[in-house]
């Protein structure tokens, strides 16, 4: 839909880096307010799968390898309008590496502040691939390899799919 | 009213949505005197015609109200046993609604996840892996149609045979689910849905469907 005056960007935007504020505020270790970042993502991902998959109508994919890409190519481009590229380890089977040129989520935000050096600033993305991966019967664990907020040269996002989730057996990893 | 009713299946086979729309069909009231020409019957808690069609009055159908009350099952509102009751002269004339039974909530719940059941093998008998499972069941008075989501919801349409754009429609409700169920963070996955812009929502597209496709008879 044509939003053409709203900026929800910004919006969202803002909304994000209150919520990593506060959540800041509350935990002194980065390692927790990565984990309620995550969490929340999970909530998210397990929601917008629906909405991803209701407006999108893919056909189901058939491999990890089809399922990376759709989420780099068509889920991203969807929700945050970029397009990850996407890579596959030659040394760990089932893992798969999304390497984000630019992230809208970090636009604004230069360098982690001191003392903060473990934050994983956009952690939740890793929750919302997760949750979105585990309703469609994939189990994965999602995180980030490589972060520019941190130093590192590039921003990249490691997937590793584990052993597929029965369809009846339906784990919530809480 | 060509669309007759909505269900909607979790992942486990719960029912959690239902929605009836069609406006109930062939009921008929007459007022009878003693002795009764009809043959009724126990049937499921209820009491039916077994024998003795007349008018609009079917076999199979329910008795649904005496004098103007409902029935409670096998018993009148005051519990007495309605075979019981038109048994006797002295409560003659009395005026009698028949209909077809309309299903309880359990009787739904019960169907919902049998139909899941029988979608779950309805898969494992394809030749191929990953068949899509049951998408339509077809009888002379209505079709019933299925979605099942990538992550094991399942849509459920039932609609008159000649009623077209239920696959649109299907793909419209898994949208308005994923919108006003799923988006409200107060609705909590997997549960019933009791979200008042959802009802609002579904209602309107099954309107627009019934617009675009023929008209089902008209009761």
């Amino acid at each position: 839909s044509i939003r053409n005056g709203i900026r929800s960007r910004e919006l969202f935007v803002l909304t994000y880096g209150a919520l990593v504020a506060q959540l800041c505020k509350d935990y002194e270790k980065d390692e927790d307010v990565n984990k309620y970042l995550d969490r929340m993502g999970y909530d998210i991902g397990i929601r917008l799968v629906e909405d991803f998959l209701a407006r999108s109508a893919v056909k189901k994919c058939r491999s990890y390898s089809e399922t990376v890409d759709m989420i780099a190519q068509v889920a991203f481009k969807m929700y945050l309008g970029i397009t990850p590229s996407v890579s596959r380890s030659n040394t760990t089977e089932n893992e798969f590496f999304l390497i984000l040129e630019n992230n809208p989520l970090v636009d604004f935000v230069e360098e982690l502040p001191a003392g903060r050096t473990s934050l994983c600033y956009c952690n939740i993305l890793c929750g919302v691939i997760r949750g979105a991966l585990e309703m469609v019967h994939l189990a994965a664990e999602v995180n980030f390899i490589q972060d520019r907020l941190k130093g590192d040269d590039f921003t990249e996002i490691g997937i590793t799919f584990l052993k597929k989730l029965e369809d009846k057996k339906h784990k919530r990893n809480k | 009213m060509a669309i007759f009713s909505v269900y909607v299946v979790n992942k486990a086979g719960g029912l959690i949505y239902q929605l009836d729309h069609y406006a109930p069909r062939s009921e008929t009231e007459k007022t009878f005197s003693f002795p009764l020409d009809l043959v009724l019957k126990l049937h499921d808690e209820r009491v039916v015609v077994a024998f003795g069609q007349r008018d609009s009055i079917r076999v199979g159908h329910a008795i649904l109200s005496i004098n103007g009350v409902d029935v409670n099952g096998k018993y009148t509102a005051d519990g007495k046993e309605v075979l019981e009751y038109l048994g006797n002269p002295a409560n003659y004339p009395v005026s009698i609604r028949f209909g077809r039974p309309r299903l309880s909530s359990n009787e739904k719940l019960m169907l919902a996840s049998m139909f899941h059941s029988l979608f779950a093998i309805g898969s494992q008998l394809s030749p191929e892996l990953g068949s899509s499972g049951i998408e339509m069941l077809e009888t002379d008075t209505f079709k019933l149609h299925c979605f099942q989501t990538l992550t094991g919801i399942k849509f459920v349409v039932l609609a008159d045979p000649r009623q077209a754009g239920i696959e649109s429609l299907l793909r419209k409700i898994y949208e308005i689910y994923s919108d006003f169920a799923l988006k409200n963070p107060f609705y909590s996955l997997e549960m019933p849905i009791r979200c008042e812009l959802f009802d609002q929502n579904l209602k309107l597209a099954l309107e627009v469907a019934e617009k675009t496709g023929p008209f089902g008879p008209g009761s």
